[in-house]
């Protein structure tokens, strides 16, 4: 086995995301390639949580159901987990709170804890043992809890050290004791990890926006969209960015629309059932040519559904979202590379069309973090299409390209007159056949048809001579990807869509060289699959779907599709 | 700069004979003459119905937006560009009913606008319905049997949300009106001005001679700000109260942000720093 899979399970309000944030960094600035992601339950105590961190010498990027070392810290943390562990899971907990059993192995935090003066401490003793089995050095995590709670002070910081001295310590003694740990817990490290950058999907979504320019946001908070607000509001003076919670979702979006009417560039993060809301708004800016930047995580609905989990189910929503004709870019970025590339790019592409461009992400893609080297923030260039106005200007000028030179209120003699009616070239309403006619051929037909010659193209990962290939969008492709390391078909391919509407014309061409297609996607209904036989007539028969709220595992990924392979 | 320099040709108004929206049309072009503001510097954004349609018939930047919608875009266009003067224009049905939520929040949030409403306690641009400032009783043709719901009074309101600047006019009156609008631009916040006005097709009791009979001036001896005292006259139900009620000095939204106490620079001039994003990721992320 090339890593380790490493759970924490506990209550919400137990502080296992204080662990995560330790293990995290200090597991990768000790040369280790991580992998980490939680899962959580809609509620702000109690219950159990979970969070798996993934420790490697090769990149790792996804989510496996296998677990190889569990700390259970609350005493339904085993029941809650019962269909991953297996015979090879080692156990550690307190047994005084979940109970004895051959595969547990005792580390009596209540008691340690009750020495060190709080069971808050629980947490680093955990990431203490956890460090201490790893071969990472009590110094080297010394340094990481004295930075992560720089704020709390000296005697704060201390106790920590001692914590972590703990677990240390019972890290040892389990090794010594002789139990047969089957994981490879002496992985050779390198060096050169210390020195990658550690991101999550949120901070790679709100650092794109930054990055493409982003000096508005707006959102109302919903779970999982809310941290790109919450990140954008703690960096405000930093990036020259406003930040603000609004009193409701259809204030946000236009307020974002707002934003790109005055020349700046606004965007708004929410979720399914936030976005519901903001439906005029976006037939708003379709019809006014304004452009707006929509971030959408997705999670289980109909309604409130589950809000704290995974599902790629919004696809259709924002397809259709707002009523009319009028063109749309709708991105699925899958890695946390794409999350930034793409959501910086989406403010050039909703400037130059003045459309609205969502970025489609996920609780899944969202909460995943991972060490990479870095981002390149001069990827895809950034250019911003605002003109300075004449006496004579017309914000709605007939063009070849049905795109109008968009001017701003203040910058120029023109005036910039925009509407929601329709209207003629100046922007005043008007009810003429004719013209109505040519201005819903601007907004949908032409932009379209230029939007279709600079499509971001689906990448092609495993067997590029393929014979199957498999179709996904958005966060699936990490898990995907590892399932074809697994699956070692030389026939298998992948196809991996970072942007899923408008489609490629030449998507035809990917689809009739296989002999098999399978689609993959975290919903009931196949909504990709359906775009594609709506824009091509291509049905794809194979589907693997899944829409329990939880993300695929690359176990379960695996196994599907040699069950589609063999049949 | 003056009056006729807001004109626009060739345009085809589309309200009915009597409408205060004419007078308000222009009021509004004498202001901004007398204050010798630039149609360039100017954005009115509108939301939806008759008195929207206001800024399509003179010379200034437009957004005419949603039904209930001008504040929340108002509100982030002044904030992306200060530079601007703002009105955020519609009638009593879109901002009191449709967009009611954004008028509480935006008193709260306190950006520079003037938010000037169009009140003529009728629906007109869908035909004689209700709206939220109609008075207990009137029929219509979907309140066939008269209003049962209580009129919103959007003075009280904002005064008890402590507002920072909340004055009424009535069309009839031109000079006051200007008067009071002048002030609402000048004031450095959030301006709710709520304007009486006649609607000569659907509102025949509440008409131009009963705004006339039914308002009166505060007087000099009103101090604006007195909250209890302005709240006071903002019940009074037997005659209705003219000008400005309550003026509560404090920080606008766009002081509050904090992104223009060093660099007045509006932020849609200011440069994408991209490398500096890339610094951040390099440092704070490793």
């Amino acid at each position: 086995m090339d890593d380790i899979s490493i759970v924490l399970c506990g209550e919400a309000g137990q502080g296992i995301e204080t662990t995560e944030g330790i293990l995290t960094k200090v597991l990768k600035d000790s040369g280790y390639n991580i992998f980490a992601v939680k899962e959580y339950m809609s509620r702000i105590r109690g219950g159990s949580n979970s969070t798996e961190i993934r420790v490697s010498q090769k990149p790792i990027r996804a989510y496996v159901d296998r677990i190889d070392l569990l700390f259970a810290l609350s005493n339904k943390s085993i029941d809650h987990l019962k269909d991953r562990i297996s015979e090879d899971t080692l156990i550690f907990g307190d047994k005084e709170v979940i109970g004895d059993a051959h595969n547990i192995i005792d580390i009596p935090l209540s008691k340690i804890t009750k020495k060190i003066g709080s069971s808050v401490y629980s947490n680093t003793v955990t990431a203490g043992v956890i460090c201490g089995m790893l071969n990472v050095s009590e110094y080297g995590l010394q340094n990481v809890i004295a930075k992560f709670f720089e704020k709390k002070g000296e005697s704060i910081i201390n106790k920590n050290f001692e914590a972590a001295s703990e677990g240390f310590e019972l890290a040892k003694k389990t090794m010594e004791s002789g139990i047969t740990i089957k994981v490879k817990t002496n992985m050779e490290i390198s060096k050169d990890i210390n020195k990658d950058i550690l991101i999550s999907g949120k901070d790679a979504v709100a650092l794109g926006a930054l990055a493409g320019g982003c000096n508005f946001i707006s959102g109302y908070p919903m779970s999982p969209a809310t941290e790109i607000l919450s990140f954008m509001s703690t960096y405000s003076k930093e990036f020259e960015v406003i930040a603000e919670q609004s009193e409701d979702e259809i204030s946000a979006i236009n307020m974002a629309i707002g934003a790109w009417y005055a020349g700046g560039r606004g965007m708004t993060t929410t979720s399914g059932g936030g976005f519901a809301l903001m439906e005029e708004g976006v037939s708003l800016a379709g019809m006014t040519e304004t452009p707006v930047v929509i971030h959408i995580g997705q999670r289980p609905g109909p309604a409130t559904g589950l809000p704290t989990r995974t599902e790629q189910g919004d696809l259709d929503l924002v397809l259709y979202a707002g009523h009319g004709d009028f063109a749309r870019i709708i991105m699925s970025p899958g890695n946390i590379e794409d999350c930034f590339h793409l959501s910086k790019y989406a403010f050039s592409f909703a400037d130059k069309y003045q459309i609205p461009v969502f970025i489609l992400t996920d609780q899944y893609l969202l909460d995943c973090q991972y060490n990479i080297p870095s981002l390149d923030h001069k990827r895809y260039g950034i250019k911003k299409y605002v003109v300075q106005t004449k006496e004579d200007y017309k914000r709605y000028q007939f063009t070849k390209t049905g795109v109008s030179p968009r001017g701003i209120p203040g910058f120029g003699e023109g005036l910039v007159i925009q509407t929601g009616n329709e209207h003629d070239e100046i922007g005043h309403t008007t009810e003429n056949a004719i013209l109505r006619k040519k201005m819903v051929e601007k907004r949908f037909n032409e932009k379209l048809n230029q939007i279709k010659n600079e499509v971001i193209y689906p990448e092609l990962l495993g067997g590029k001579a393929y014979k199957y290939l498999l179709i996904g969008w958005g966060s699936t492709r990490n898990i995907v990807e590892e399932s074809l390391k697994l699956l070692k078909e030389p026939k298998l391919g992948f196809l991996y869509f970072k942007q899923v509407y408008p489609l490629p014309r030449e998507i035809m061409g990917y689809l009739i060289n296989a002999k098999k297609v399978i689609a993959i996607e975290n919903n009931a209904s196949g909504q990709f699959a359906n775009l594609i036989k709506l824009e091509t007539g291509f049905e794809i028969k194979n589907k693997i779907l899944k829409y329990d709220g939880r993300p695929f595992s690359v176990e379960e990924v695996t196994t599907r599709i040699k069950d589609i392979l063999e049949e | 700069m003056e009056a006729k320099d807001f004109d626009v040709q060739n345009i085809d108004i589309s309200w009915c004979p009597g409408c205060g929206n004419f007078t308000l049309l222009r009021i509004l072009k004498e202001t901004f003459a007398e204050l010798q503001i630039k149609p360039q510097d100017i954005a009115v954004i509108s939301g939806i119905g008759q008195s929207s349609k206001t800024p399509h018939y003179f010379k200034t930047n437009t957004f005419h937006t949603l039904h209930g919608r001008a504040i929340p875009i108002a509100t982030a266009v002044k904030s992306i560009n200060p530079n601007l003067t703002i009105i955020a224009e519609g009638g009593d049905g879109d901002m009191y009913g449709e967009g009611g939520n954004h008028i509480l929040h935006a008193i709260r949030r306190n950006p520079n606008i003037t938010n000037i409403i169009h009140n003529n306690m009728v629906y007109g641009l869908t035909k004689g319905q209700a709206s939220p400032t109609t008075m207990l009783g009137v029929k219509t043709t979907l309140q066939v049997e008269g209003v049962i719901l209580e009129p919103f009074n959007p003075i009280a309101v904002a005064i008890a949300l402590n507002a920072s600047f909340v004055a009424r006019a009535f069309v009839g009156d031109i000079e006051q009106t200007k008067e009071i609008l002048k002030k609402a631009i000048a004031h450095k916040g959030y301006a709710i001005v709520d304007i009486f006005q006649q609607c000569p097709s659907f509102n025949k009791i509440n008409t131009f001679e009963w705004f006339k009979q039914n308002t009166y001036y505060l007087d000099d001896k009103h101090d604006p700000k007195n909250r209890i005292e302005a709240f006071k006259r903002s019940i009074e139900t037997e005659k209705l109260p003219l000008g400005i009620f309550y003026i509560n000095n404090r920080n606008s939204f766009e002081e509050n942000i904090g992104l223009y106490n060093d660099n007045k620079d509006p932020l849609c001039f200011r440069e994408i720093e991209s490398d500096k994003i890339q610094k951040f990721i390099d440092s704070k992320m490793r």
